[in-house]
């Protein structure tokens, strides 16, 4: 009845997919972009992660993992370390619980919902940000930031998608 | 395809459901804990990220070179496409240059002997390190930027980045190998600030907008837009006369000032360690006698390039060894 190593040695690689990917779109998140006035404020690709894996895989990018990549993101963009960990676990749980709903047969629908779980987490991270600093903060680089992730999503999620599907063939190959 | 799947899930939901939502609720709570101690001992956390920072800045430095070599590839690209405008406006700077090269010359030499005359401590030297971006922000929450020098490289907390155009920030915490610095735009950015020119002096706060606020200036001071910002030296954080931005628009009591530098088009930030060391005298007495001429007379305020500007405290002056000079009090012979 027990699996053979390599198959649970290649579980576990595939476990790591998700939040290496995660470290990516960390990565390309704080890499100087020069591009007039994104520097303010680029698309939130980890909002697109969680909201993507969660949605199709989500025994691949357990809490944990969530709590890792938004904590590096939070070191490495110099934001209040814990808050961006916290809008991203609350994105999770939320998309985890309504799960059904956003798991939709076209595209447009996921798109739509994606739309709208990133204005939730827009308002909870404007919201936070200004409790955290004692005053309204801001609020164009945040609208602007939910914009250009909502334009930018079918584009990533595909990116995503392929990765997933890489995953599978990998998978089913063995 | 997707409802076997979602039947595994099911089937082997309660346990595992029931352990993720204690893994999310502990996390939660360490995250709120994270918040609150960065509040409360922002010290310590600080700490923390810079030695993350350090670590991870080969990968960061890593990450960010394609986008700059796009950037470059781009910047070359739009550059031959304004290779005549270029030159032409360069033709243009060039003739204005020379005009105010053989002022600076001038000026320069009048200053030399006005130190010489007044026996000026001599300036001290002004070390700086040249640091490449490697991140930024990246986040609608601060305004900082990494750069690849720390504290091996002489950079330390607390001193002032500037670029070609003006000043950048200042640096917020080092590490070994990198630093972070808060620009002039983040939220908890506040610049001691003069309106050239005219002795008004303001706090330029920053509040993650592009154009960041001039307050508490004094009552009745007349600002307009173009009034060019220099940092006031007040605090002793910034060098006096370091040029900041121009004044945008006023609104309803509301000064807004554009930074000369252009955030998005930063590659290199010159780190500068300023220290507003005590002079060899520590109690000048006030010179007595005839007043100084004014520093703000029109013609020498137009001739005086920003770097220029007049310090807010008169200069140490040696009156241990008096000798006759032009300006020396008549009772000190």
């Amino acid at each position: 009845m027990t699996e053979p190593w390599s198959r649970r040695a290649f579980a576990s690689l595939v476990m790591l997919v998700p939040p290496l990917v995660g470290l990516v779109c960390v990565l390309i998140g704080v890499a100087p972009s020069g591009i007039s006035g994104l520097d303010a404020a680029g698309p939130a690709l980890t909002l697109m992660l969680v909201y993507f894996w969660t949605i199709f895989q989500p025994a691949l990018l357990p809490p944990a993992a969530v709590f890792l990549v938004g904590l590096l993101q939070d070191t490495l963009s110099g934001a209040p370390i814990g808050l961006g960990t916290l809008i991203l676990l609350g994105v999770q749980q939320f998309v985890g619980h309504e799960r059904r709903v956003f798991t939709a047969r076209t595209f447009g629908i996921a798109w739509f919902g994606f739309g709208m779980v990133a204005f939730l987490a827009t308002a909870a991270g404007w919201l936070l940000g200004s409790l955290h600093a004692g005053r309204g903060i801001e609020l164009q680089p945040f609208v602007m930031q939910m914009l250009f992730s909502i334009t930018l999503y079918p584009l990533v999620s595909w990116l995503f998608g392929q990765i997933v599907r890489v995953l599978k063939s990998l998978e089913e190959a063995r | 395809m997707r409802q076997p799947q979602l039947r595994v899930n099911s089937f082997t939901a309660p346990a595992k459901v029931l352990m993720q939502r204690f893994a999310f609720l502990a996390l939660l709570l360490l995250s709120v804990g994270l918040v609150i101690l960065g509040k409360v001992d922002s010290v310590l956390i600080e700490r923390g990220r810079a030695v993350v920072i350090d670590a991870m800045a080969p990968v960061l430095e890593l990450a960010a070179r394609p986008l700059l070599t796009a950037k470059d590839g781009i910047a070359a690209v739009d550059s031959w496409f304004n290779l005549y405008e270029e030159n032409r406006a360069l033709h243009e700077e060039n003739e204005r240059l020379r005009a105010w090269a053989s002022t600076a010359r001038r000026l320069a030499i009048e200053n030399a002997t006005y130190r010489e005359l007044l026996h000026v401590r001599p300036e001290p030297q002004v070390r700086f390190v040249t640091a490449r971006i490697i991140a930024e922000g990246g986040g609608p929450f601060v305004r900082t930027v990494v750069v690849d020098a720390g504290t091996n490289a002489g950079v330390e907390a607390g001193q002032v980045g500037i670029s070609g155009t003006g000043v950048v920030g200042r640096v917020l915490a080092a590490g070994e190998e990198s630093s972070r610095l808060l620009l002039l735009t983040d939220l908890n950015s506040r610049v001691p600030v003069a309106l050239e020119g005219a002795q008004a002096r303001g706090v330029l706060e920053g509040d993650n907008s592009a154009l960041p606020r001039l307050s508490y200036l004094a009552a009745g001071i007349k600002v307009h837009p173009g009034d060019r910002v220099v940092t006031s030296g007040i605090g002793g954080m910034f060098p006096p006369g370091l040029p900041v931005g121009a004044v945008e628009t006023v609104a309803n009591g509301v000064v807004r000032v554009r930074p000369w530098v252009r955030f998005d088009k930063l590659d290199f930030i010159k780190i500068v360690e300023y220290k507003g060391e005590p002079g060899p005298i520590p109690d000048p007495a006030p010179p007595s006698g005839a007043p100084l001429p004014a520093l703000n007379t029109p013609g020498a305020a137009e001739a005086r390039p920003a770097e220029l500007a007049p310090p807010p405290a008169p200069p140490p002056i040696v009156t241990s060894t008096p000798k006759p000079t032009l300006l020396a009090p008549a009772d000190d012979r």
